[in-house]
């Protein structure tokens, strides 16, 4: 049987037999990728909106460093949030290092700039639309800025979802945070590179297959809620 | 007590007595281009001007300046706060939720509290003719649907001064007359109307009182049927041979 063959029918074989080790490592991914783009989402979307609305000079710099921010490699970030995190680091005190709380700093890092991008490109566009109106209404910095939120809310969930879509397929930073530990904060994508290096290909392949149909169910229930509120009101 | 928006240049008139809009030799240079030249008008409440004029005569402009969306380049101007007035865009805005909820939204920007938002804004989509239209998407609505929208939050407003920037300028026939006929419901309720046009027959219509602009200058501003009776300057009669024609 080819690799691919017999890594589908691991696959098949895992989720089968609801492995109950699968299940903890997939829920952990599930649920750190989850956490992280809340975390990010609350940072990212007031932020760009604040840089898409900002009338400054500073505003197109801000909007190029976040623009290439979306490019953070991984480990370096990895990297960084180690060192924040270790026992001499500023956040040592926290005790997260190894942890699932910091992968999830880590994972939040590195979509923050993500989500922030995108949504300051929607809002600009939504703004355009808008924009002549809102003057007229006398309308502050702040609302507007809430209001457009609102507004560009299909769009956003797209922002959204490519920020968990990078934290769920995000490997060299939660590694290196997270220590890829058996039980604490083994993730579906620190387990398919462990073992590939172990040389078990099936259940590395079998674990991929699974990570990306997980991205598709979340995309797909994603789409369907936007077509659901959409319907409404276009 | 006026409040003093930029030294000598803008300022926001008190609520209550004079003018509701006064400039004094406001201009407004942008890019180097003047899109304004010298205008003098002032509106006292309770009256109806039409702004007249060909595209690009500066129609869309004066509005803008007398909005605040726009700040002269010199002169003075002194207006009504922001919340004291109302503008129709030629485009209506389009939000994307329902007629109801837009019109709200608008209402909340005012200050105005719940529950009394929603039975003002209920009651403005009634008499606007847009009670079946409550629920629907602003987006699916007719173009002359979404004009009506635009002026039931005139209607929901109450504005002092209403200023309608070629609202009929995308609307059918009978879209227009349901729009002229509003904008005269609006003014006996105690609006001030400044409306801009490129068409005569709607300036006919609508105007007691004609200001008609050519190259950012007001060139006439004048009784309307002394003005369609007989224009003083040449631009004037060009333009209501040419439009007339």
């Amino acid at each position: 049987m080819s690799v691919l063959a017999e890594s589908l029918d691991a696959a098949i074989g895992l989720v089968v037999r609801a492995d109950p080790a699968l299940r903890e490592i997939t829920l952990l991914s599930l649920k750190a990728s989850a956490t992280a783009t809340l975390c990010a989402a609350l940072i990212g979307l007031p932020l760009g909106a604040l840089v898409a609305l900002w009338r400054s000079r500073l505003a197109t710099p801000i909007a190029i460093v976040l623009n290439a921010a979306m490019g953070l490699p991984p480990v370096v970030v990895g990297l960084l949030v180690y060192l924040l995190l270790s026992r001499s680091g500023p956040l040592g005190a926290l005790g997260w290092l190894f942890t699932p709380s910091g992968m999830v700093l880590a994972q939040t890092v590195l979509i923050t700039p993500i989500i922030a991008a995108l949504t300051r490109q929607t809002i600009e566009d939504h703004h355009r639309e808008l924009r002549e109106w809102f003057d007229s209404l006398g309308l502050t910095p702040w609302r507007r800025a809430s209001t457009l939120l609102v507004e560009a809310r299909h769009s956003l969930a797209v922002a959204l979802l490519a920020g968990f879509g990078r934290a769920v397929a995000e490997v060299g930073a939660v590694m290196i945070v997270g220590g890829n530990i058996a039980g604490s904060t083994r993730v579906m994508t620190t387990t398919i590179a462990l073992e590939t290096s172990k040389g078990d290909l099936p259940l590395a392949l079998a674990l991929g297959a699974l990570l990306l149909a997980l991205v598709l169910i979340v995309n797909v229930i994603a789409q369907g809620g936007r077509m659901w509120l959409a319907r409404d009101h276009g | 007590m006026a409040e003093t928006i930029e030294p000598n240049v803008e300022r926001v008139t008190a609520e209550g007595a004079g003018p509701v809009l006064s400039l004094v030799a406001a201009s407004l240079v942008v890019g180097g281009r003047a899109l304004l030249r010298d205008v003098d008008l002032s509106v006292e409440a309770g009256e109806c001007i039409v702004v007249l004029g060909a595209n690009g005569a500066g129609k869309s402009t004066l509005l803008r300046l007398a909005n605040g969306i726009v700040a002269a380049s010199s002169g003075q101007v002194h207006r009504l706060p922001a919340r004291a007035q109302l503008m129709l865009l030629q485009r209506p805005p389009q939000m994307r939720r329902s007629a109801l909820d837009q019109l709200r939204f608008v209402l909340a920007t005012r200050g105005l509290p719940e529950p009394a938002r929603s039975e003002r804004a209920r009651d403005a989509l009634t008499a606007c003719g847009l009670a079946a239209c409550a629920e629907r998407a602003v987006r699916r609505l007719s173009g002359g649907e979404q004009q009506r929208l635009a002026l039931a939050a005139a209607w929901a407003c109450s504005p002092r001064l209403l200023l309608a920037d070629e609202p009929a300028s995308n609307l059918a026939p009978a879209a227009t007359r349901e729009l002229e006929r509003l904008l005269g419901e609006l003014r006996r309720r105690g609006a001030t109307l400044i409306v801009s046009t490129h068409n005569v027959a709607q300036a006919k219509r609508l105007a007691e009182r004609i200001v008609f602009m050519d190259g950012g200058r007001i060139v006439e501003d004048r009784p309307a049927a002394d003005f369609f009776s007989a224009p003083h300057s040449a631009a004037a009669r060009d333009y209501l041979q040419g439009e007339t024609a």
